[in-house]
């Protein structure tokens, strides 16, 4: 938390979803629906920057540093270490996005001077963030064990890029009728993380609810993705030499 | 049981891009180190220090052999319950203060709140922080970093201290408190194990050293043994005339060195009665006649010489072996004797294969 960037990110994000109050003067009618909408993108695109600015120097920085060296002679074990460093990021997330989101109903309060039955749902959509930012910080995790921040940072961008329109992705193969494409496509779509089931600022922007079936489904497949991902982690890592 | 124990250590680094190549970073090193002694680890840059300690502390794995630390296998948590590392230049979190990273480290630890912030009082005291200890790390000088490394590795209160380079980038003063340190350590009946290539440091502190050249260990032994074998004498003379120097330089077992109007000769035993007799009839004024005793220093550089191929310089090939001649102070120096040969009497020195 002491890392500069982050106040800078979340000063950013704040403001941004301040600015959306003026973006929702100028829109006739729908002004709430925008700023939900600016709102919930701010969160999740700053978020989206912060674990992938702190998530690909996890391991990699430790290491070239050397700032692992004391620690690793401690009775530590190594995947400790890698999940301590995981379950901080995701800390240091929650807390960010706390921030963040207390900036958008602050100014939906400020927009309405009083919260509708249905802005519960605006904590959906905080949470599907949250679940896709620990998704992240899994795949950043998981480069970080072998790899620069540099190459982290596009592996791990290019991963959310493709993950967030598998389902176009899929789609696509099955329109070319291209038996070897619509393979590929269909492998791409179950291999990499799907982000596109993590957005539903569309939905709640309009006041409709988000299915428990979609919470729990999502929930339990961050979670079962992560946690692949972190055990690979810590394989790649309890096996290298610290050179 | 030894504190730590070593039996075949090998590593092999892979080097290359396309074609990876093994490099033989350590090759087969044994040794055992007592409890409670203080064992230096001598070699110049690259010969594998840091790779033995960073074997021992399982930052890297071996490629063959084994060790184990009071018993335990290196590489397991319970083998550091009772170790503290100093990493060769140190880094450590500097957004954080002297009393936040020891209290951080000291948590890895069974210590009762109390009992830690009695071990930090005491560490830092120690290592001379205590005025600095609400000051963030990054604005610490090397030698303050040094000294905050070596607090964090006697912070728990470890039976065995491996140091990696403690002196390294410390002024004169902090390598007189990480010397005095070690030698406390020593009296609290810790086993230190240390690397250095500062010979001095060495000679002072360690009760026996092992020398690596190339990745493999080409001696161990006491330093007792070695700082008490006499090499011969040096007199130094005043008032010496010409024509009697032809004759000094037969008694002398080396070129005989003359400056400020005094001759500096280093004699053998048997030949001092010749030479008082030749001071007494010359009316040559002998102002002192001292044993010269083996240094440490005479010791490295000599065996690393016979190390050497005979195609090679011999121990010049490195930068660090030419820097070590230079400073191997003049008047200790037994010139010409076979350095190497003598030592084998009371130094375990192994075959070079």
């Amino acid at each position: 938390m002491r890392d500069r960037v982050l106040y800078n990110l979340v000063a950013f994000a704040v403001i941004l979803i301040a600015s959306a109050v003026l973006f929702g003067q100028i829109s006739i009618d729908i002004e709430k629906v925008i700023l939900i909408n600016i709102g919930l993108s701010s969160i999740s695109v700053f978020g989206l920057l912060i674990a992938i600015f702190l998530g690909i120097g996890l391991v990699y920085k430790e290491v070239d540093k050397r700032s692992l060296y004391p620690l690793l002679s401690k009775p530590i074990r190594r995947w400790q270490f890698v999940l301590g460093k995981f379950l901080g990021l995701n800390l240091t997330l929650l807390v960010n996005t706390l921030f963040m989101s207390a900036g958008l109903w602050a100014a939906l309060y400020y927009l309405r001077r009083d919260f509708a039955p249905e802005d519960v749902h605006i904590w959906t959509a905080i949470y599907f963030i949250l679940l896709e930012l620990f998704l992240v910080t899994a795949v950043c995790l998981f480069f970080s064990c072998f790899s620069t921040p540099v190459l982290s940072a596009v592996f791990t961008f290019l991963i959310y890029i493709v993950g967030s329109s598998a389902s176009d992705v899929r789609a696509f193969g099955v329109l070319t009728r291209n038996p070897a494409l619509e393979t590929l496509t269909t492998v791409i779509y179950y291999l990499l993380p799907n982000f596109s089931n993590f957005s539903v600022a569309g939905e709640v922007s309009h006041g409709l609810p988000v299915g428990s079936y979609l919470i729990e489904l999502n929930t339990a497949y961050a979670l079962c993705y992560s946690a692949l991902l972190v055990m690979a982690s810590f394989w790649i890592f309890s096996k290298r030499d610290l050179k | 049981m030894a504190a730590i124990e070593i039996s075949g250590l090998t590593k092999d680094y892979y080097v290359g891009f396309w074609r990876k190549r093994p490099w033989r970073a350590l090759d087969n090193l044994s040794l055992t180190v007592e409890r409670g002694e203080v064992f230096g680890f001598l070699g110049h840059n690259g010969a594998g220090k840091t790779t033995a300690l960073k074997l021992l502390t399982g930052l890297i794995f071996p490629t063959a052999g084994t060790a184990s630390i009071l018993g335990l296998p290196i590489g397991s948590p319970e083998a550091f319950r009772n170790v503290g590392y100093l990493p060769e230049n140190p880094y450590f979190y500097d957004y954080l203060t002297a009393d936040e990273l020891l209290d951080y480290f000291a948590r890895f630890f069974p210590l009762t709140p109390e009992q830690r912030r009695e071990r930090r009082e005491i560490v830092l005291e120690q290592a001379g922080l205590t005025e600095f200890r609400h000051v963030p790390l990054r604005k610490y000088s090397k030698g303050m970093l040094q000294r905050i490394g070596v607090a964090q590795a006697v912070l728990h209160n470890p039976e065995i201290v491996l140091l990696d380079e403690p002196m390294s980038g410390l002024d004169p003063v902090g390598r007189r408190d990480v010397r005095h340190l070690i030698l406390q350590l020593k009296a609290e009946g810790k086993t230190v194990f240390f690397s250095t290539h500062i010979l001095s440091d060495a000679e002072a502190l360690c009760d026996r050293v092992a020398i690596l050249h190339r990745g493999k260990l080409v001696g161990v032994g006491q330093i007792a043994d070695l700082l008490q074998r006499q090499s011969g004498f040096e007199a130094i003379l005043e008032s010496c005339p010409p024509d009697l120097l032809p004759r000094l330089q037969q008694l002398a077992a080396a070129p005989i060195v003359a400056s400020g109007g005094q001759h500096r000769l280093e004699i053998a035993e048997q030949n001092i009665p010749q030479l008082l007799s030749y001071c007494a009839s010359n009316s040559v004024r002998l102002l002192s006649l001292n044993p010269l005793r083996f240094s440490l220093e005479d010791y490295f550089v000599e065996l690393l010489r016979t190390r050497e191929p005979a195609s090679e310089s011999p121990a010049a090939g490195s930068k660090t072996a030419r820097s070590y001649r230079r400073r191997s102070p003049s008047p200790a120096t037994p010139s010409g004797k076979p350095c190497a040969t003598a030592c084998s009497i009371t130094w375990s020195l192994l075959p070079s294969s």
